[in-house]
């Protein structure tokens, strides 16, 4: 059933039956497809309340006066909020820098920010509640992009800053800024033959998961709280809950609920900590569901970005020099903005070998949208401007895109510009070479006996050509991603593993804090279980804060480092197991002590294959059970004036061809296919695998054709809040895509294996927008690029 | 207000609900269904698509006073309803209706007709609480876990309704007739590949029934 | 809030004769998202479910009488050969499921200049036929839409049905969105061929404060056929006529630039719709005549 006849590379075969390297179903398969598995939003407990948030309607104000009285006195309404309400002077929060209010004290930096909460016995109770308290704003200018941020009379979002970029950044509206500088730029520019220019847009892009922002918070008798909800790295909300409630991080306690997507944007906190604090005001459950409209105010969004390029090439098509300045815009409060400029700055110049650089990348504080974490982020802003510049660079020396990109791709041994040597296969050309070769979709494919069929022409179902106006094009792109988190952070994992005997068979129990929010960790870990622990049985716990940190679902990191860490207690598992085998049999049979020892398929057996004994033999009644931390290899900072170091941990590579036709009379684009290869290291599960690459693709069409949250540039509004307006791609707009995986294997990381997740997020974007520039002849320097940029009417 | 209606072929009543309410709300928050999802509340992602008198609708644009004495089938009685619509159709087969539309069921039929007592002994057979195995599925459930269609879930009640209902009008349809018929259900974390083999897969399943 | 749930035609007049503030509810694919998101709080929410004429249509000599609620999916079903330009508008509503509740009836009661059926309306000929318990009118569709979002009706009227004049002749519909589904959009073109009168109509949506019809454009192409002999040769219209033609449909615009798309962009692409769809009906048109000379 491949689609299409997609090509898809995979090897198969463990030794255990569903373990590592099969294709195994997911382990909450049948609830999600049959109603039953409980998502945050559908928490239910009796006698609940409703919580909702008042949100600010202007970007940037002073809050005059905030008057609740009416609103508390609405019959059903348990509770109502402002800052002076909160019950500690902890009243921020932040995933590096606390500057976020729990509630607006005096200001408000952005349009949606939280004011106050309500709850009451019903959503519309609250609703009108909410609505009825009066808030007197005084409204300031608004800062939006850099030249109003860095103006000499700007207003600073945040005065009296004390965090730990304060020092080196050139001015107090800038969260954070990293120079990479190696060579010598200026030297080698003279050496070029030609010299490529180009000034890119990056549109902010929102996550847009499926299940909005929600959970459940139930006061417990000892003053705490249990709190269900929708995360992405419960410990890090734990962390940033616990002090503004006042509690010790023991009296919280969380457990993961269905996560209906994330993609980087629930790793800040949205309702938690508002939930928590009426619960425990009003001593009864409250829930709370944002709607979509609100979800658009509730998370933060993928940094717009503006990048200045100059590359240099000779003739011969090898490139010279980088010079660039990314900025990206963080908006009010900082989020994951650091670590979004450490992965711009040093990814910027791409999978390719450039020997002397000068690159700048900042992240603004402004009154726009805040904005974080969105998969692959910096990476992806980057990946747009290079690639584009490829092309350009590419054409003004007559040659082919793609042997051009061959001709500087980096490989194993590679120094990047940080200095730090690429110490695993970087298969750049190969991925490139792959992509070329898969066999081009048929053409005018979507002519039919009965004429045009419009469902597979650029318009779709609302007919706008016949083939009239339709023009091909194909375009190709590559990108670089850096796996789990980089710049010397403390990324460890926990995992506890527990074995014992139930019913005479062997079950392995695994419980971690990992947050599965559909990439599918679940399956891996109960894959790696099998193969370290040679059972069939597989028992994943849920995920909650009884068990340690696990690190966030994010920077493709959970299979690697989670992973690593089930496989780690695993094998502390293993090693107990045999140490009570060697104690109970060791005399029996000398392999005991000489030989190398493996538990499969529910025995003790020797690398030679031959059977010991029974684990329930071995274990009888006892369980064993460990609970161990694990760490990739460490990281380090950047250097903040020149930004060497061994930043990064593992680096990912994915490529795209996309296929594309594009109405060039209305500016409506078809996007035929999008074939992609992709370097997996090892894939543990290759449906699992196809599927991440497939729905990265997919998110990367987006940004390329439609997704955009439009801010007015006047009022720092948002314009779009809702699914009407801000479109994400259909089934009718998504392609084949399909997928040649490489699997070779990165020596350093569990299995071999490479994290995954968003390296197709990456190229799919310029991949498109070079088939489009292919198939139109035009420049295009922004994304997304709609139907008026492609028609002179922008 | 009182609302009630048959939901999943079992009769339901509501109480005190708000005018403004959608029979979504109603399902998940009174009558314990959460199973149709609430994404968008605005019938642009299909998340919380149900049958209503046979039709696939969004609930959330249903206000949940018109769904009083209807009929209304969500993502947690598909199976059943799936399983009667099969035995519909071999009886139809058996009594030598050749178009199976002379059935108590075609694509306008009613959700209703299973017994509290079959409904019972499905409920009371065995299932692991953590996988959920032993359920009885319906075939598109089954191709949507077989062929990877699942990631994070959320889209994937509202998608098994409205594939169902196609798979039911259109046994075998074309790559563009599947993307038609599902172009108003969003998925976010698929790129809907994997989606497409699904129903694929149930459609040739389906035929090999046959 | 309450809710209304007359089970006749008659309730539901007397109804909103006592209520004139009640908001009709059918399809929902309107109201219910403005109740969803809390823009909207009515007094009075009436149902019109419960009419099943409502959801029920006739095709007459001359028109078709659509109920308000037939939803689009039986519009495109059934009506294909009698109401090509409304069906096929009708297929690009929103998606299958909102085609399978909405109906013509709330597109009019909203009367948004981005409704589908606006433009296949104006295009095709149509009366909208709006009652009250002081009785029944009928309202030329040119003359319903009077304001963004505002209509001919009277507080205590209710759309009943539309009559829609029965195609005698080809006719076409485009919209464009920035997706190929699922899109609202950004502007629209109906286009309708009546050999009968030797005429062609046109209707534009989103590119103005309320669905127009280009009639500049309409009477430069009415009388360039008939000067030319078209309608009997049956003769390719000549490109410079069909620009001419672009060209006018295009002026007849007076659009916005907002989130969907800009003013210049809805000007272009419904220049570029006109063209395209006046050669897709005057094609068919030609092949038609040509099958029945063929024939004769």
């Amino acid at each position: 059933m491949a689609a299409n006849g997609a090509p898809t590379t995979i090897t198969q075969g463990s030794r255990t039956r569903g373990g590592v390297g099969e294709s195994t179903l997911r382990p909450d398969g049948t609830l999600k497809v049959t109603g039953e598995f409980a998502y945050s939003s559908d928490m239910w407990h009796e006698d609940m309340l409703w919580g909702q948030i008042l949100r600010s309607t202007v970007a940037h104000a002073e809050i005059v006066s905030i008057d609740t009285g009416e609103a508390l006195a609405t019959p059903g309404v348990y509770a109502v909020m402002t800052y002076d309400d909160l019950p500690t002077d902890v009243r921020t929060y932040g995933l590096e820098i606390q500057d976020t209010p729990v509630l607006a004290h005096g200001r408000v930096r952005h349009h949606g920010e939280p004011v106050a909460i309500v709850a009451a016995d019903h959503p519309e109770t609250a609703r009108r509640a909410a609505a009825k308290i009066k808030v007197e704003y005084r409204e300031l200018p608004v800062i939006t992009d850099e030249a109003s941020a860095t103006a000499p009379d700007a207003v600073l979002v945040h005065e009296n800053r004390d965090d730990h970029h304060i020092g080196h950044v050139p001015h107090p509206n800038i969260v954070h800024r990293q120079p990479i500088l190696r060579g010598d730029a200026d030297a080698a520019a003279a050496r070029a033959d030609v010299i490529v220019k180009g000034e890119y847009y990056f549109g902010m892009q929102d996550q847009a998961f499926l299940g909005p922002e929600s959970g459940l918070a139930v006061p417990a008798e000892d003053g705490g709280v249990d709190l269900y909800i929708a995360t992405q790295w419960l410990h890090s909300d734990l962390r940033q809950i616990a002090p503004v409630l006042g509690l010790p991080e023991d009296k919280v306690r969380m457990t993961l609920s269905g996560v209906g997507g994330a993609f980087g944007g629930r790793e800040d906190l949205s309702m938690q900590i508002h939930a928590c604090l009426l619960a425990i005001r009003t001593g009864k459950p409250v829930k709370i569901v944002y709607n979509r409209f609100e979800s658009f105010f509730g998370h933060v969004h993928r940094h717009p970005a503006r990048l200045s390029y100059e590359h240099g090439a000779t003739r011969d098509g090898k490139l010279t020099h980088l010079r660039c300045r990314i900025v990206l815009d963080g908006g009010a409060y900082a989020s994951a903005s650091p670590a979004v400029v450490g992965n711009a700055s040093s990814l910027a110049v791409g999978p390719y070998v450039v020997e002397d650089v000068d690159i700048e990348a900042l992240a603004l504080y402004s009154n726009n949208p805040p904005c974080g974490a969105m998969r692959g982020f910096g990476a992806v802003q980057a990946c747009f401007a290079y690639e584009a510049q490829m092309d350009k660079v590419a054409k003004e020396l007559g040659m082919d895109p793609v042997e051009f990109r061959r001709i500087n791709a980096m490989e194993q041994g590679t120094l990047m510009p940080t200095g730090q040597p690429v110490d695993s296969p970087a298969p750049v050309a190969e991925l490139l070479r792959r992509v070329k070769a898969m066999p081009m979709p048929p053409e005018r494919q979507w002519e039919s006996s009965e004429g045009a069929d419009v469902r597979q022409l650029p318009g779709g179902l609302s007919n706008t050509t016949h083939g009239e106006g339709v023009v091909r094009g194909v375009g190709y792109a590559v990108g670089i991603k850096n796996v789990g988190f980089s710049e010397g952070f403390d990324d460890y994992s926990t995992a506890k593993v527990r074995m014992e005997v139930v019913g005479g068979v062997p079950v392995a129990t695994v419980h971690t804090a990992m947050a599965e929010v559909g990439q599918g960790g679940v399956t891996v870990h109960a894959q790696i279980a099998r193969t370290e622990l040679g059972v069939t049985q597989v028992t994943i716990n849920p995920a909650d804060t009884r068990v340690g940190s696990a690190g966030s679902t994010s920077a493709s990191r959970q299979t690697y480092v989670t992973g690593g860490a089930v496989k780690n207690a695993c094998e502390l598992v293993r090693e107990k197991v045999l140490e009570i085998g060697r104690r109970k049999f060791g005399s029996y049979h000398p392999a005991w002590a000489t030989a190398e020892l493996l538990l499969e398929g529910g025995k003790v057996v020797t690398d030679g294959g031959e059977v010991l004994t029974d684990l329930a033999d071995v274990l009888e009644d006892e369980a064993v059970e460990v609970e161990e931390e694990w760490r990739h290899r460490p990281t380090e900072a950047f250097d903040l004036r020149t930004g060497q170091g061994n930043g990064h941990v593992q680096y990912s590579f994915a490529a795209h061809r996309a296929v594309v036709e594009v109405d060039t009379e209305l500016g409506l684009v078809k996007v035929v296919e999008l074939a992609c290869a992709q370097d997996v290291g090892k894939a543990l599960n290759p449906l699992s695998v196809v599927g991440q690459i497939q729905g990265g693709t997919t998110q990367g069409l987006g940004i390329a054709i439609m997704e955009e949250i439009v801010v007015d540039p006047k009022t720092a509004k948002v314009r779009n809040p809702s699914f009407t307006d801000y479109l994400l791609p259909t089934i009718l707009d998504t392609p084949t895509i399909p997928v040649d995986v490489l699997e070779l294997a990165d020596d350093h990381a569990p299995y071999g294996l490479r994290g995954i997740g968003e390296a197709p997020t990456l190229s799919s974007t310029p991949a498109v927008l070079a088939a489009i520039r292919n198939a139109t002849g035009l420049t295009l320097d922004r994304t997304p690029v709609r139907p008026e940029h492609l028609t002179g009417t922008a | 207000m009182r609302v009630n209606f048959t939901v999943n072929g079992r009769p339901q009543e509501a109480d005190d609900v708000w005018e403004g309410e959608s029979l979504l709300y109603v399902l998940r928050e009174r009558m314990g269904l959460p199973g149709s999802k609430n994404a968008c509340e605005q019938g642009e992602c299909g998340s919380c698509t149900v049958r209503l008198d046979g039709v696939p609708v969004c609930s959330c644009l249903v206000a949940a006073g018109q769904a009083e004495g209807r009929e209304v089938v969500t993502v947690e009685g598909l199976a059943e309803f799936a399983e009667d619509r099969a035995k519909d159709r071999a009886k139809d087969r058996a009594e030598g209706c050749a178009t199976g539309a002379c059935g108590s069921r075609g694509s306008g039929g009613s959700g209703a007709g299973a017994s509290l007592d079959e409904a019972r002994r499905r409920q009371a057979k065995g299932t692991d609480s953590q996988t959920g195995e032993g359920i009885e599925l319906a075939p598109i459930q089954q191709a949507f876990i077989d062929a990877g269609a699942v990631q994070c879930g959320f889209c994937t009640p509202g998608l098994l309704v409205a594939a169902d209902e196609m798979l039911e009008r259109t046994p075998n349809p074309t790559d563009a007739d599947i993307r038609e018929a599902l172009s108003g259900n969003l998925c976010r974390c698929t790129g809907y590949e994997k989606i497409m083999d699904a129903v694929r897969l149930a459609a040739a399943r389906q035929s090999e029934e046959v | 809030m309450d809710f209304l749930r007359p089970a006749s035609w008659e309730e539901a007049l007397a109804a909103k004769a006592e209520h004139p503030t009640a908001v009709p509810i059918a399809g929902g694919t309107d109201v219910m998202v403005e109740i969803n998101f809390d823009h909207r709080r009515p007094e009075y929410l009436m149902d019109l479910g419960r009419i099943a004429d409502l959801t029920e249509w006739e095709v007459g000599a001359d028109s078709v009488r659509l109920g308000a609620s037939v939803p689009y999916s039986r519009i495109m079903e059934h009506l294909r050969a009698e109401l090509p330009g409304l069906a096929l508008a009708s297929h690009t509503v929103a998606s299958p499921q909102i085609r399978n509740r909405g109906g013509v009836g709330g597109n009019l009661g909203t009367a948004s200049p981005a409704g589908d059926a606006h433009p296949a309306l104006l295009a095709a000929g149509a009366e909208v036929e709006a009652e009250s318990v002081r009785g029944t009118r009928r309202i030329p569709i040119d003359a319903f839409y009077t304001g963004v979002k505002r209509n001919a009706l009277e507080p205590d009227e209710l759309i009943r049905a539309v009559h829609v004049r029965r195609a005698e002749g080809p006719q076409q519909f485009s919209k464009v969105g920035t997706r190929n589904a699922m899109v609202i959009a950004v502007c629209a073109f109906g286009l309708a061929l009546h050999p009968g009168t030797r005429t062609v109509r046109t209707g534009i949506g989103s590119a103005a404060p309320t669905p127009i019809r280009a009639t500049a454009a309409e009477e430069f192409l009415n009388a360039a056929l008939e000067e030319g002999g078209f309608w009997d040769n049956g003769r390719v219209v000549t490109p410079s006529a069909a620009k001419q033609f672009a060209d006018l449909c295009a002026a007849a615009c007076n659009p916005i630039d907002d989130v969907r798309g800009t003013a210049d962009y809805r000007r272009h692409a419904v220049g570029v719709m006109a063209r395209r769809t006046l050669t897709w009906t005057w094609e068919s048109y030609r092949g038609a005549r040509h099958t029945t000379e063929g024939a004769a």
